[in-house]
């Protein structure tokens, strides 16, 4: 672990009309870590989510990435620091097949530059890079899967497509807004190998989760939000311990229950 | 899509030589190559045949220019629609732009047709652009609300203020120096256009602006800045759109306040809706259709864009996919009804 | 005093124009392109009552709104509802029909000049020192009175109360038991009404021409936009803004630049508030 944080969040705030969202949140992520965000619905995971990305403008608070002050930047300008994320609502280019879908990160500015995930960019045609960026993530290209249409695709490889959107623009850290969220029990058996790969590969990822379970195997640190503020930091057992978390977020002792 | 009458259900299937030939081994038949380059053929030859097939009645070889100046508008039209996902009712502004920066540069610095055309096409859609620019942020019923005073604004500006020939607009532009050199001219434009933007619709930056289209924020998580995709799509659209402007001034040797009128905002949208949105040549098929129809009607004054609503309003709500749509399928594919 | 007067006199004008438009987006969220048609329309057919079938001017004015509301509901029902919830089909369309009454009226013989309609009462009377005629007078009257109710109708009635239970949030509002299919109609009948009333209240000022139909239709548009869709109040604040600013262009600048004033003040809105005066976030993500 570098003593430099890779992103950092210092005192996040933003409104509403009158509802804070957000409250001066901070939060440190090392270069390499996986670390979790959880709490109830409308506690401002989203909003965090957002606010960093530079999809809505903060209030008040600053926002560092890689040294630099990236509070309120456009979002396309930190999606090509580096800095991309999924979206909860998944929305992929309907009209395309899955394979196209990624042709737009790998022609962005950024992917150009690098060459997109594993700088294949640089050697084979964006199209090749594509499928071969989906068979990693589990579309078998023998059945033909990267080569429908988006608009025919199920949950879960809709879940995944977003991963890989991101994936190809061979970013530095990925915000995961619920990719575990709404997939089947053996979907989720392949995500979870997946995303311990991605993190072998020096990827750091911020996951904001609803799936508790999967959610503390993988993070190594976990931040738990309600009502905007951050009420709770540390490993997932510690964080269990805290008893603002458990009557936040679960309202009783059922904790485990869930786990 | 399937009607169902009792236990039927109606089934289309791809044809086989279709699905042979949607990848390059249509090369491997006679068969194969007709049947891919048949459509194309007769697009161009039409379009190529039309002025010597009209030769003999000049009031109709006029209405093949016509009818290519509003494909190139509905093209551009049917661009931004359907692939940059930006709906302009003001395609007027395009043509007005156009049609002024070609008589002015015709009559002010005396360059031929044949120079003042491309420079009017690129001078007029860098205005375009730039005069667009604060709008594009603004998404579906934003924009479309915005495009559409521009026209009606820009004609206001020139009248109130009496620049450019007030209402009177430039007279004396130099026409085309014969009508062959005029219709060819502008069959060839068509035709390179569409070719041009059906390839560029499939090409990875055609995928991009339909990213823009489908789903903005994700292109802007992928780094990419939409509004210069936006302003690149909105150039195209009104570079055609400048482009046409300028070809009718030399035409009818006459630029105007009539060329921000609403026949060019109107046809060319009504064109692409029953020609089929989306495909770039439904759009020319649709003008083929509608433009001889808008001349034959020419006598009834304003009756025309009446009648060109109806049908629109008749086509979106009723046969919403358009004429090319519906041909291709029947090209492609068999229908047939099938037990269930 | 001029300046103040006649600003009144012309905000007041604006916002009865945008008010129906405001109303039938706010509720069905369809922008209805048809508008300025349905202001020309209801003139024309309130010239047509009383200067060919000879009804008086107040029996032909009522009739001619009765027939509005229904031309607008029968509009919606049998047209609109179809491209529901595509907004870019319902822009098309509720703009290709409104093209469709307009320039057809301009076949028929609407030409400016001829067609105009009496003002309620001639003459004029001088109010701080400045001769303005009554029916400028009546503008502002009526016009306060007409927002006046409508908000007494929207907050007080039955049906007021599920059109804005329709406006806030159209999923709440069916899962309560408000048809929405029948509110949307309901809601396009009363703003074309509305738009019916602002041409009865304005049009003896001018004569019914075609233009003047993209004319009220443009500043609906530019009022909504800069007030924020939707949003009422917002559209009267913005009326007033660009009622004053317009009279100001007048006096100062010429006549000519009226137009422009509207234009500017949309791409000014657009670029520094893109949701307008009294735009709620939730727009403002549909919108940028």
């Amino acid at each position: 672990m570098s003593s430099e944080p890779l992103l950092s969040v210092r005192n996040l705030g933003k409104k509403f009309g009158g509802v804070l969202a957000l409250s001066g949140v901070s939060l440190d992520v090392f270069k390499g870590d996986i670390v979790g965000i959880i709490g109830p619905n409308g506690s401002g995971k989203t909003t965090l989510v957002n606010a960093i990305t530079g999809f809505i403008q903060a209030d008040t608070g600053a926002v560092q990435f890689k040294g630099k002050d990236i509070t309120n930047w456009k979002p396309h300008k930190i999606a090509a620091l580096g800095l991309t994320r999924t979206f909860q609502v998944m929305r992929p280019y309907f009209s395309l097949p899955a394979y196209k879908n990624l042709i737009v990160p790998l022609f962005s500015p950024r992917a150009r530059k690098t060459g997109g995930w594993r700088g294949g960019g640089k050697m084979g045609s964006r199209d090749t890079v594509a499928v071969d960026i989906l068979e990693e993530i589990g579309f078998e290209r023998d059945s033909y899967v990267p080569f429908k249409l988006a608009s025919s695709l199920p949950t879960g490889y809709l879940k995944r497509l977003e991963l890989a959107r991101c994936l190809a623009l061979r970013p530095e850290v990925i915000i995961c807004d619920e990719v575990l969220s709404g997939l089947s029990m053996s979907e989720m058996a392949s995500m979870v190998p997946l995303v311990e790969k991605l993190q072998m590969e020096g990827i750091t990822l911020i996951m904001v989760e609803h799936r508790l379970r999967e959610l503390f195997r993988l993070a190594g640190r976990v931040i738990v939000l309600n009502f905007g503020c951050k009420i709770a930091e540390g490993t997932s057992e510690e964080v269990m311990e805290y008893p603002e978390v458990k009557q936040a977020y679960f309202g009783s002792e059922e904790v485990y229950d869930y786990v | 899509m399937s009607s169902s009458k009792g236990d039927r259900r109606k089934e289309r299937i791809d044809r086989g030589i279709k699905v042979r030939s949607d990848s390059v081994y249509a090369i491997s038949s006679w068969k194969e190559i007709t049947y891919l380059i048949a459509p194309r053929l007769v697009l161009i030859l039409g379009l190529a045949l039309a002025p010597l097939v009209l030769s003999a009645a000049p009031y109709w070889q006029r209405v093949v220019s016509i009818i290519c100046v509003y494909s190139l508008l509905a093209m551009g039209f049917d661009f931004l629609a359907n692939y940059v996902g930006l709906v302009s009712l003001g395609g007027g502004f395009y043509v007005g732009i156009g049609a002024y920066a070609a008589a002015l540069l015709n009559t002010h610095f005396g360059l031929p047709p044949m120079i003042t055309i491309p420079m009017a096409t690129l001078l007029g859609a860098i205005i375009c652009t730039v005069l667009f620019l604060p709008c594009l942020p603004l998404r579906g019923v934003y924009f479309a609300i915005v495009s559409l005073m521009y026209p009606l604004i820009a004609a206001r500006i020139v009248e109130a203020l009496d620049i450019f020939g007030g209402t009177d607009g430039i007279l004396g532009v130099d026409g085309f120096s014969n009508v062959w050199i005029e219709q060819y001219f502008l069959v060839l434009c068509v035709l390179v256009m569409v070719f041009a933007l059906r390839r560029l619709v499939e090409e990875d930056i055609g995928l991009v602006f339909r990213g823009v289209k489908d789903n903005d924020q994700a292109v802007k998580a992928s780094g990419i800045n939409i509004n210069q995709y936006k302003a690149f799509g909105v150039f195209i659209a009104s570079a055609l759109g400048c482009l046409g402007g300028a070809c009718l001034t030399h035409m009818y040797m006459w630029a105007g306040l009539s060329q921000f009128a609403l026949d060019f905002s109107i046809i060319p949208i009504a064109a692409t809706v029953v020609g089929g949105g989306g495909t770039l040549v439904g759009p020319v098929l649709g003008c083929l259709i509608l433009v001889p129809v808008s001349e034959l009607l020419r006598d009834f004054g304003s009756l025309r864009i009446a009648v060109y609503s109806i049908v629109l309003t008749g086509f979106i709500v009723f046969k919403s996919e358009g004429i090319m749509i519906y041909a291709a399928r029947k090209y492609e594919q068999f229908e047939r009804w099938v037990e269930i | 005093m001029d300046i103040i007067i006649y600003g009144i006199i012309n905000s007041v004008s604006l916002a009865l124009m945008a008010v129906g438009f405001t109303l039938v987006y706010g509720v069905s969220r369809l922008p209805n392109f048809a508008h300025g048609a349905l202001y020309i329309l209801t003139g024309y057919l309130t010239w047509i009552l009383m200067n060919r079938v000879g009804l008086n001017y107040v029996f032909s004015a009522i009739i001619a709104l009765g027939l509005i509301g229904l031309i607008g509901a029968a509009m919606y029902q049998l047209v609109l509802i179809r491209v529901r919830g595509m907004p870019i089909s319902e822009i098309i369309a509720s703009y290709a029909i409104g093209l469709a009454i307009l320039e057809g009226l301009r076949w028929g013989g609407l030409k400016g000049g001829t067609f105009r309609l009496p003002p309620f009462v001639e003459g004029s009377v001088t109010v701080l020192g400045v001769s303005v005629d009554f029916q400028r007078i009546f503008v502002v009257i009526l016009g306060a009175t007409l927002m006046g109710a409508l908000w007494l109708f929207v907050n007080n009635t039955k049906l007021g109360l599920a059109l804005k239970g329709m406006a806030q949030d159209e999923r709440a509002a069916l899962t309560l038991g408000i048809d929405s299919d029948r509110m949307a109609v309901t809601a396009t009948a009363i703003g074309s009404m509305l738009a019916g009333a602002a041409a009865i209240i304005l049009l003896p000022l001018g004569s019914i021409a075609v233009e003047s139909g993209y004319h009220v239709l443009i500043m609906a548009v530019a009022v909504c936009i800069v007030g924020g869709l939707g949003s009422w109040t917002g559209a009267v604040l913005a009326a007033f803004i660009i009622g004053f600013a317009q009279i100001l262009s007048v006096v100062y600048f010429g006549a000519h630049y009226q137009a422009v004033v509207a234009l500017l003040a949309i791409v000014i809105t657009l670029i520094c508030r893109p949701s307008g005066l009294f735009g709620r976030q939730k727009e403002l993500e549909e919108r940028v």
